[in-house]
């Protein structure tokens, strides 16, 4: 177990340290990489517990395309972060105080910690004992027919994110010109070259 | 597979599962039919939206359970589902000529009515914090998107973005309480819930959850002090945009609200209802205050929708069934009249386009005195003068407050009222006396006509004939909160949720 | 301290060495692959190819590789340089460990996981990184537009990539890439194996594989008459040597992915006692070869797309067509009863 454990703190550390340099980077790009440094670290965390296909759906879903997108969108933002920190020290002492209190009462909450026995027998739906199911497999059984609901209903969130983007970026340019592959398709010979006799010296 | 569960009865959820196919048939309509599908497809929308009402009111009246616990269905349920049923095509219906007026009637829209509508039932119906926060950002998501829809108008899209940001800060702090809430009591059902706390009190943690997850419901109520957002949305997102804003989404929050409080925290009231006396005080005096220096129309209605949930959650506040009748009755009434001055507020249009400012109004009662006489009774109502709707509606909350022993507040809420009737009979004195401005343009649509006719009776004769609402108030009130006798049934639910 | 040998350092010492056997054969294997692709290339433009180093030229890959390790490495001056010098080594690490999990015969695998499949999706999709990070940390124009080119055309091209990968799992009831391939062997030889049944998601999957290696004709993020070089245009030495690695290591990831996914991994063509005696890696590398003879041959025959071209065929036909394919599939499977 000694090398699950050394492993758990590499993780855990690099996963708080990248999530630090998020928020300390002075290049977004940089704070972005860190990001992804997080996501993997976090996906080495779900390895260790025995969830790998969590692991994998992380990386696939958050690095492979979400942070690709973040990338992608930060490397062609030009801001100038000298200038956004500006009013840092002025709201310096309020952010403190907030972050002073959420401390707090994470400390608070952590000392009073007690999960009643009778608790865990009441939680909806125990998990199969691993050495039975794969993990993709347990998540599976219950994903459509327990959780179905909460299933469509994230459906449902995903497509109005999406009738959103579009209402709201797309426009019709109606001078574009637009390629029709079908009626490209369509051409033939017949339609498309025309034989025209021309008398010598006559020109066209 | 031995494990594979039955499928799930989805009589319960009939109107949603109504909702969300029509709403999809209607996009697909729209996107194949192209641009000049609007209207057809807000006639759809209005049609689906009647459908799905009688959907819901067709259920029976007693509590039934599916999806695993996660979705409830009870008499309270169908109550405040038909209420945003019919905010939501009142705004479908107000909505249609003002964004062909302004060139943005894009068959997008009732789309998006449509599914943050769906949101909301799902919220009235959440029975469980994943269904809540489900329901909840379907809401919210739409909302964002209808908040910005005149995308060419920079006031728009900046109501949409600030909407988004603050909700989506919202939705940190609602997720971080349900994370918290689940952490300590291992579940995220209501029913199982309210059996732990009943078992084992109140820790520390289920605390602090229950302050983040009311704080992120308080900002989607708008209630003091999550309310930053709202006079800046509710004025650059389109008026009947607004006006969707100020009706459905609230009613549906306030009864997620008290779904929550009364559902999974029925045992703690003494924990939650400091809090929310405390915001309804905040909102009530905020609300009758900052309006008193308006000069934006939209603005006034932002501050007074938020005055007027200081209201509704009095009746909250007071922790029995006679205060979710009264907050059922409020949020009835408040619907109507709603609809009626954001009617009035449609009719302010010059040729060259939309007017917004109070000032605007001046002269009303010479150049089209029949809609002065009904902006200045729906504006009494508004500030809770008898013998209108308007009155009762708040007479019935402090009724409540008194008879739980709130006096302090009922007494506080009844100077708040009297404040805010000031900057009401403000407007209603611009338009009987003020130097006359410049008339409207054009005759107001039938359709908005017609709603603003029902409006205006409704809360003129409201008097006469309350007993509908209040039968249905109290119905509502009764499933929600059970019995003595009727106790165990949580218990008992929870046993068979899994 | 001998139990820790035992628990800990000699299965280490195991991976180390299958590793270590697994990257000599890869890099062996594609200097082979580069060579053949040239030659290929050469062939349908009635050239010769390279055929001076080496009996007919086949030691032209090493010679290239000399002239990239002792060539000198040039950093622009207003380069990101840690950015600039870490994207081709991502490129290169992430293309190699993927390997990791590919079985070139029944039992031949480094790390046989149960999530295999779900592996290589996101090693591959990693695969991106390293050209965006290059062609920002490059702070040149044409590098950056090859990058953002590139990102848009991995993303695109990855969502029809793992749906057909889910119609295939579902077929075969696993993740495991030792699982699908055995799931294959149904006795019919090379007829059992996924390519029939699945044929047009095979096609959409071998055309995919094309697009989200960037070869041509979707060659886009490096098209040379457009963009000079895409992404590599600032880079020299060896890091550029890492990024074509890293390039043609994928390619041939991809190829063993179509081998594996739809042309039964190790598996002899015909259920014919002799060809069972042949050695699974020996059937695993000439399928491989036989997949990257299509890819290069694409190459040399298709002109290149046009961008809107490329995203219209990512994004509104592969992309319904996938996800149809995944609906068949799983109606199939549940009114037959035939799923696994």
């Amino acid at each position: 177990m000694i090398v699950a454990t050394i492993a758990f703190y590499i993780f855990a550390g690099v996963a708080i340290a990248a999530g630090f340099m998020v928020i300390a980077a002075r290049n977004p790009v940089h704070s972005v990489l860190f990001l992804i440094l997080a996501f993997f670290n976090a996906a080495g965390l779900f390895v260790l517990m025995g969830a790998e296909f969590l692991a994998m759906i992380l990386i696939i879903v958050y690095v492979g395309a979400v942070a690709v997108l973040f990338l992608f969108v930060v490397m062609m933002l030009d801001i100038d972060f000298a200038e956004l920190r500006e009013g840092f020290l002025q709201y310096m002492p309020i952010g403190a105080l907030i972050g002073l209190i959420v401390l707090l009462e994470l400390l608070l909450v952590a000392g009073t910690w007690t999960l009643a026995p009778e608790v865990a027998s009441l939680a909806a739906s125990p998990i199969p004992p691993m050495a039975d199911v794969t993990n993709a497999e347990a998540i599976g059984q219950v994903m459509y027919t327990q959780y179905v609901y909460f299933f469509q209903a994230a459906g449902m969130v995903l497509l109005v994110a999406m009738i959103g983007a579009i209402v709201l970026t797309l426009r019709k340019k109606p001078d574009a010109q637009r390629q029709s592959i079908p009626d490209q398709v369509a051409r033939t010979a017949e339609t498309a070259v025309e034989l025209k006799k021309v008398e010598p010296g006559q020109g066209l | 597979m031995e494990t594979a569960l039955a499928m799930p009865d989805l009589g319960p959820a009939l109107a949603e599962i109504i909702l969300a196919v029509g709403a999809m048939a209607l996009l697909m309509l729209g996107v194949f039919r192209g641009d000049g599908s609007s209207r057809a497809v807000s006639i759809g929308s209005i049609a689906l939206l009647i459908v799905a009402a009688f959907a819901v009111i067709s259920q029976p009246d007693e509590r039934v359970l599916t999806f695993g616990g996660a979705f409830v269905m009870d008499g309270f349920a169908i109550v405040m589902k038909c209420l945003v049923l019919a905010g939501s095509a009142i705004a479908i219906v107000m909505a249609q000529s003002f964004m062909a007026r302004e060139n943005i009637d894009r068959f997008e829209f009732p789309v998006l009515i449509l599914l943050a509508t769906l949101g909301m039932i799902m919220m009235v119906s959440a029975n469980g914090l994943i269904a809540l926060y489900m329901g909840l950002e379907l809401q919210s998501l739409a909302l964002y998107v209808v908040a910005s829809f005149h995308r060419d108008n920079t006031r728009s899209t900046e109501a949409g973005l600030k909407y988004f940001v603050l909700g989506a800060l919202a939705s940190g702090m609602l997720l971080y309480g349900s994370s918290l809430i689940y952490g300590f009591s291992g579940t995220t059902n209501f029913d199982v819930l309210a059996g732990v706390i009943a078992m084992n009190g109140m820790s520390t943690g289920l605390i602090f959850g229950l302050v983040f997850l009311m704080a992120g419901l308080a900002f989607k109520i708008s209630a003091v002090p999550f309310h930053m957002w709202t006079p800046d949305v509710y004025e650059g997102a389109p008026t009947p945009v607004t006006a969707f804003f100020a009706a459905a989404p609230k009613i549906a929050a306030m009864a997620l609200f008290l779904r929550v409080m009364y559902g999974g925290f029925a045992d703690a009231v003494f924990q939650w209802q400091q809090v929310v006396v405390f915001i309804s005080i905040a909102s009530m005096v905020l609300g009758a205050f900052a309006a008193i220096g308006q000069t934006n129309i939209k603005r006034l209605m932002a501050y007074s929708s938020i005055g007027h949930m200081g209201f509704a959650l009095v009746g909250l506040a007071a922790g029995t069934p006679e205060g979710v009748k009264g907050v059922v009755i409020y949020l009835t009434i408040y619907l109507i009249m709603n609809a009626g001055v954001f009617c009035c507020i449609l009719a302010m249009r010059h040729k060259e386009g939309p007017v917004e400012e109070i000032s605007d109004l001046a002269g009303l009662s010479q150049n089209q005195p029949m809609l002065a006489a009904v902006f200045a009774m729906l504006m009494f109502s508004l500030a809770g003068i008898p013998p209108l709707a308007g009155f009762f509606a708040k007479f019935y909350v402090f009724l409540a407050a008194i008879n739980a022993g709130l006096y302090a507040l009922a007494i506080i809420g009844v100077l708040a009222s009297v404040v805010g009737a000031f900057y009401y009979l403000r407007v209603v004195k611009i338009i009987y006396f003020d130097d006359p401005a410049p008339a409207f343009a054009g005759p107001m649509g039938s359709e908005i006509r017609a709603v603003l006719a029902v409006s205006a009776l409704f809360t003129l004769l409201f008097i006469l004939y309350p007993t509908p609402v209040l039968k249905m108030a109290e119905g509502a009130a009764n499933s929600l909160v059970p019995t003595v006798e009727a106790a165990e049934a949580p218990a008992a639910a929870a046993e068979s949720a899994h | 301290m001998a139990e820790l040998w035992t628990t800990y350092g000699f299965p280490l010492f195991i991976i180390v060495g299958q590793s270590l056997g697994v990257l000599v054969g890869l890099l062996l294997f594609t200097a082979y692959i580069l060579y053949a692709d040239r030659k290929i290339f050469a062939a349908v433009q009635m050239r010769r190819g390279p055929n001076v180093v080496g009996p007919w030229g086949l030691l032209q890959s090493f010679a290239d590789l000399t002239k990239f390790l002792f060539k000198e490495a040039i950093i622009p001056s207003s380069a990101n340089k840690g950015i600039y010098l870490l994207a081709p080594v991502i490129t290169a690490t992430l293309a190699l460990s993927a390997w990791a999990v590919i079985p070139f015969d029944d039992g031949w695998v480094v790390a046989d996981i149960n999530v295999g499949l779900l592996y290589v999706l996101a090693f591959s999709s990693l695969g991106v990184y390293g050209i965006i990070m290059g062609g920002w940390a490059s702070n040149s124009k044409y590098p950056f537009m090859g990058a953002l080119r590139s990102a848009a055309q991995m993303v695109s091209y990855e969502v029809s990539l793992g749906f057909i990968v889910v119609c295939v799992l579902m077929t075969a009831g696993s993740m495991n890439l030792s699982d699908i391939v055995r799931a294959q062997d149904t006795g019919a030889g090379m007829f059992g194996w996924y390519w029939l049944i699945h044929f047009p998601a095979f096609v959409i999957f071998f055309i995919s594989a094309i697009a989200e290696t960037n070869r041509p004709p979707f060659d886009l993020p490096e098209a040379e008459s457009e963009l000079v070089a895409g992404y590599a245009t600032e880079y020299s030495s060896t890091p550029f040597l890492l990024f074509f690695l890293g390039e043609f290591v994928a390619i041939n990831l991809m190829a063993a992915m179509v081998t594996i996914l739809f042309l039964g991994g190790w598996l002899p063509p015909f259920d014919w006692g002799p060809l069972h005696a042949v050695p699974g890696i020996i059937w695993f590398v000439l399928k491989v070869c036989f997949v990257f003879f299509l890819f290069a041959m694409v190459r040399a025959y298709v002109p290149r797309y046009r961008y809107d071209q490329l995203m219209r065929l990512g994004w509104k036909v592969f992309l319904p067509l996938s996800l149809g394919w995944v609906v068949v599939t799983a109606g199939v499977l549940v009114a037959f009863d035939l799923a696994p």
